[in-house]
C-alpha cells in the first residue's frame, strides 16, 4: 500500500466503502494527514461511499467540525458520500449550542446505520443463525 | 482596554459573587505553547469537571468551551495559559477558566463575539460559541495588550 503520511486511524475498505473512524486525539497535524490519506484512498479504492465513526470521540469543537465538512465537500467532489455516525448525544446538544449544525455533511445514528444508508445490510443466516453482511444492488 | 461581560441569569448563581468561595487548593495552571497543550488542557479541564460532579452533558460543554478558547490563545494570541478554577456558592460548585495571551489582542470584542466572526482557518464560531457553553463570560482586551478571557459554568441541578 502506499501510504505517504498516516494519521495513525485505520481505513478500511468493503466493496467500494471506505469505513473509518476519528480519535479523541485530532490535533492539526493528524487531521491534514487523515484528510490527505482518505482522499488518496477514495481515488485509488474508486470508493462510492465513505463511513467516518466518530462514537469515540467526547468532543466536536469547531476544529473538528471544519474537519469533518471538508473532509465531506472534498469526498463530494471526488464522488463519493460520506456518512458520520455514532456522535455522541452530550456532543450534539454542545455542537448546537456552539452555533454548529454540520451543515452538508450526514450523519447515521451509528456505524450499522450507516453502513445501510451507504447499501450494506445485515441479515440473519437461516442456518445457524450467523450474522452476515451482504451487499444489495 | 474593553471588555464585555455576559451573565446567565437564569441560574442566579453568577451575580452572586460575594458568596462564591474558591475552594482551597484546587487552582491549577496549564501552559498552552504547542498543540500537544491543547490536547493536556483538555484533559486536565475534564477532569476537573469530574472532579466538580459536573453531569455529563456539563462536562462535555465546559471541555468544548476550553478547547475552543486554549485554541484561540494559541492560534491568534501565540500562546497563553489557562488556569483552572474550583468554586462553590450556596452548596452548588463550579469550575472557572482563564485564559490569557499576550497576543495582538482584540479591536472590537463585540464583533468577535459575533458569529461567523473569524480572522482565522476556523468557523468563526469559537468565542460566541464558548460563551454560549458557560453561565458567565467575560472578554477582557485591547489592541497589543493581549486577552483574557473568564468563563464560569455551575454545576446544573
Amino acid at each position: 500500500m502506499n501510504v505517504p503520511a498516516s494519521a495513525g486511524v485505520p481505513i478500511l475498505r468493503l466493496g467500494d466503502v471506505l469505513v473509518t473512524g476519528l480519535l479523541n486525539e485530532l490535533d492539526d497535524k493528524s487531521a491534514v494527514a487523515f484528510t490527505e490519506e482518505l482522499t488518496a484512498r477514495i481515488t485509488s479504492d474508486r470508493a462510492r461511499g465513505v463511513l467516518i465513526d466518530i462514537s469515540r470521540l467526547e468532543i466536536v469543537d469547531s476544529f473538528v467540525a471544519r474537519t469533518l465538512m471538508e473532509l465531506t465537500t472534498m469526498a463530494r467532489l471526488l464522488g463519493a458520500r460520506v456518512i458520520v455516525a455514532g456522535m455522541r448525544p452530550p456532543v450534539a446538544i454542545t455542537l448546537v449550542e456552539l452555533g454548529l449544525q454540520l451543515t452538508g455533511v450526514e450523519t447515521a445514528l451509528n456505524a450499522e446505520q450507516g453502513m445501510a444508508a451507504l447499501g450494506w445490510h445485515q441479515s440473519l443466516q437461516p442456518s445457524g443463525g450467523v450474522l452476515r453482511e451482504f451487499r444489495t444492488e | 482596554m474593553s471588555s464585555a461581560r455576559s451573565s446567565d441569569h437564569a441560574s442566579g448563581l453568577g451575580t452572586v459573587v460575594r458568596d462564591v468561595a474558591e475552594a482551597e487548593g484546587s487552582t491549577s495552571v496549564h501552559q498552552v505553547r504547542t498543540e500537544e497543550d491543547l490536547l493536556t488542557v483538555r484533559h486536565a479541564v475534564r477532569a476537573a469537571t469530574v472532579r466538580a460532579g459536573f453531569s455529563i452533558v456539563d462536562q462535555t460543554r465546559v471541555v468544548t468551551a476550553a478547547s475552543e478558547l486554549a485554541r484561540n490563545a494559541y492560534i491568534h494570541g501565540g500562546g497563553g495559559t489557562v488556569t483552572i478554577d474550583h468554586l462553590m456558592a450556596r452548596g452548588t460548585a463550579g469550575l472557572r477558566l482563564t485564559i490569557t495571551d499576550d497576543g495582538p489582542g482584540i479591536a472590537d470584542i463585540g464583533a468577535a463575539l459575533a458569529d461567523g466572526f473569524t480572522t482565522g482557518a476556523g468557523l468563526g464560531h469559537g468565542l460566541g460559541g464558548a460563551r454560549r457553553l458557560m453561565n458567565d463570560f467575560d472578554v477582557r482586551s485591547a489592541p497589543g495588550q493581549g486577552t483574557t478571557v473568564i468563563a464560569t459554568r455551575w454545576a446544573s441541578r
